[in-house]
């Protein structure tokens, strides 16, 4: 069978005839409705994208270690050996060890760091899915708004995105969780959620803009739709790529600048654990390196495997690239 | 080219004026620098009020923010209402060492950046690109502070394993040393590496997809067909082409070195801007904290408007829109 061609009426759909022949758009079908000779399914975008993500390596191992690590924030109470506040002062700074299950070491009062990192992944997981479900939602609000309506509303959002853009973001963040934040968990991701949206409103503006002028959104006008329907039932679901991408490349930024307000002190205060000040622990412990080491780690792979599950999704959900990639 | 640098620079002013506006009623809503009086028992209601006069906080926020810019550029950013000193000096100060250590470790990152930038993309998915890919991907979500923690671990180990200075940890001179010295460079050595190394990732990952990007234009093609030498063809051609988007993303990564700064100079206990913001917040120094966030605002509305600049002056492409 070392013929190119496809045979019209083979006793059994076999995929091999094909060989590599990849038609855009279709994929081979496994049924028997081969009277064509081809026998072809159409896929939605979707499955599309979902196959691209599972091929995507990178993401998949990344979705794999955010998964665990997410897992052992949320069930945080069983996976901890210890309470993250449960004190020992006859263990203070232990180096690791896996004796009485201290992995991580103790800090300075004993209590078990890797219960105090375990609880600290699930501080900044709320606060980066937080963070990014809110600053989704007011990135799309204003994109949407700005781009289906133009004008002077579109001249006056976009001035104010620049500008937040222009501002020095992490001294306003810091100021801002300085004097509104007093170290509570909510307040500090409200007020980054409020910093973070520009980015995604630029995207779905930029969409909007685009596709207000196609024929399908003015059939739905022609239809009686209102502008609302029209902006979330009709052009919202094209820019759901985006909004996914971007909000989930957010997790971790926000997960990042969180640690960073933490470790200077304006953050998350004690007693909530949070990896940035956990990591800021270890600056008067420099010769105790577990201190430092562990959280920090902890806080690289976390970013890391997000960004990577980001740049899947991206690959995946960009209707452009119909390859599959290895 | 004259109109569109006047255009920009135009357009600048209103920005200006607008972010510092928004900067000021922010932190005038935030923080009163009186509150703590109210609450002092000792503290009569008349004094509490003529105090409040005295410094118009009583008046509504634009008439507040129209006396703290006439303060601002009379009397150079006023006085700090804790320790009743002088702010500029202090910024002024701070500012050039901050200065030091930013440009430094922007011009390392650049070269750096752009250098492993054209060789990664023009040996695509050689083990030299898979381990710089890698190694700015890590760069990359690297948290700043992490890293310059782990740098001072690191080198505060070395000198009590083997008593051997080749950083200091902390702190910007030894008594008597100069701006300039041998001395000061031990002491900047690692805020420099610390930035140099985030901004690194940024830069060589934006000049790889850069140079790849021009790489697989038609003119490129044109240049290797009429039998031009690859070296010409990457140096002419294609790198003049990629470095465009580079210069913009340098100047508008000023905003980003500002920040990591306030990190890294406040690990590294070393007399800077950052520095010098995070001590004045720790105190609710309303007034020091104003003066950062202008200055720095200032500082990066300027470098946007070069970048502008810059990239109308290489691009004449952008100058007509």
């Amino acid at each position: 069978m070392s013929e190119p061609t496809v045979p019209v009426h083979p006793e059994k759909p076999s995929v091999e005839h094909l060989g590599d022949l990849v038609v855009p758009g279709m994929a081979l079908g496994v049924d028997n409705t081969y009277e064509a000779g081809l026998e072809l399914k159409a896929r939605s975008q979707w499955s599309y994208a979902r196959r691209r993500f599972l091929r995507h390596r990178l993401a998949m191992t990344g979705l794999v270690v955010l998964v665990l690590l997410f897992g052992a924030g949320i069930f945080a109470n069983l996976v901890a050996p210890y309470s993250f506040e449960a004190i020992d002062l006859t263990n203070v700074l232990q180096g690791p060890t896996t004796v009485a299950h201290h992995f991580f070491g103790t800090d300075e009062i004993g209590r078990d760091f890797f219960s105090r990192v375990i609880f600290g992944i699930r501080t900044s997981m709320e606060v980066g899915v937080f963070v990014a479900f809110v600053s989704s939602i007011i990135g799309v609000i204003v994109g949407a708004v700005s781009g289906y309506y133009g004008g002077w509303i579109d001249n006056i959002l976009m001035r104010i995105t620049d500008l937040v853009l222009t501002l020095p973001a992490l001294a306003i963040l810091l100021t801002a969780a300085a004097l509104l934040g007093q170290g509570s968990q909510w307040r500090v991701s409200v007020i980054l959620a409020l910093f973070f949206w520009t980015g995604l409103a630029r995207i779905v503006r930029g969409v909007f803009l685009s596709l207000r002028e196609k024929e399908y959104v003015e059939a739905a006008k022609a239809a009686g739709s209102g502008d609302i329907r029209i902006m979330f039932r009709h052009i919202l679901p094209n820019t759901l790529g985006p909004i996914v991408v971007n909000g989930t490349l957010s997790v971790g930024a926000a997960i990042i600048v969180e640690a960073a307000l933490s470790f200077l002190g304006f953050g998350i205060k004690p007693p909530t654990p949070s990896l940035g000040s956990l990591i800021a622990s270890g600056q008067q412990f420099p010769q105790k390196w577990w201190i430092t080491v562990f959280p920090g780690l902890t806080l690289l792979v976390i970013v890391i495997a997000i960004n990577f599950v980001g740049d899947g999704l991206r690959d995946a959900l960009d209707p452009q690239q119909r390859r599959v990639r290895a | 080219m004259l109109t569109y640098i006047t255009r920009r620079i135009l357009y600048s002013i209103p920005v200006l004026i607008v972010s510092t506006f928004l900067i000021f009623t922010f932190v005038s809503l935030a923080g009163n620098p009186t509150d703590n009086l109210r609450a002092n028992p000792q503290f009569s209601v008349i004094t509490y009020n003529n105090l409040q006069h005295k410094y118009h906080l009583d008046r509504a926020i634009p008439v507040r923010y129209w006396f703290w810019v006439k303060d601002a550029v009379e009397h150079k950013l006023g006085s700090s209402l804790v320790t009743s000193q002088p702010i500029w000096p202090d910024i002024s100060r701070t500012m050039g060492h901050t200065a030091q250590v930013i440009i430094i470790a922007e011009i390392l990152a650049l070269i750096l950046g752009v250098a492993v930038g054209i060789f990664s993309a023009i040996r695509q998915y050689s083990p030299f690109d898979y381990f710089f890919t890698s190694a700015s991907f890590l760069g990359y979500a690297m948290p700043t502070f992490w890293l310059a923690l782990l740098l001072q671990i690191l080198f505060v180990d070395i000198y009590l394993k083997w008593h051997v200075r080749i950083f200091y940890t902390a702190g910007l001179n030894n008594p008597g040393q100069g701006t300039w010295s041998f001395d000061r460079l031990q002491h900047i050595g690692l805020p420099v590496i610390t930035l140099t190394i985030i901004s690194f990732a940024l830069y060589s990952r934006y000049m790889r997809a850069s140079m790849l990007d021009v790489i697989n234009t038609d003119y490129v093609r044109t240049a290797r067909a009429k039998g031009l030498p690859e070296s010409k063809v990457v140096m002419r051609h294609v790198f003049r082409n990629a470095l465009i988007p580079i210069v913009t993303i340098a100047a508008l990564n000023f905003g980003g070195l500002l920040g990591g700064a306030i990190v890294t100079e406040s690990v590294f206990s070393l007399d800077g801007m950052g520095y010098y913001f995070i001590q004045k917040l720790g105190q609710l120094d309303i007034y020091a904290v104003m003066a950062y966030l202008v200055v720095t605002s200032v500082i990066i509305i300027f470098f946007n408007l070069i970048a502008d600049i810059l990239y109308g002056y290489l691009d004449p492409r952008i100058r007509y829109e």
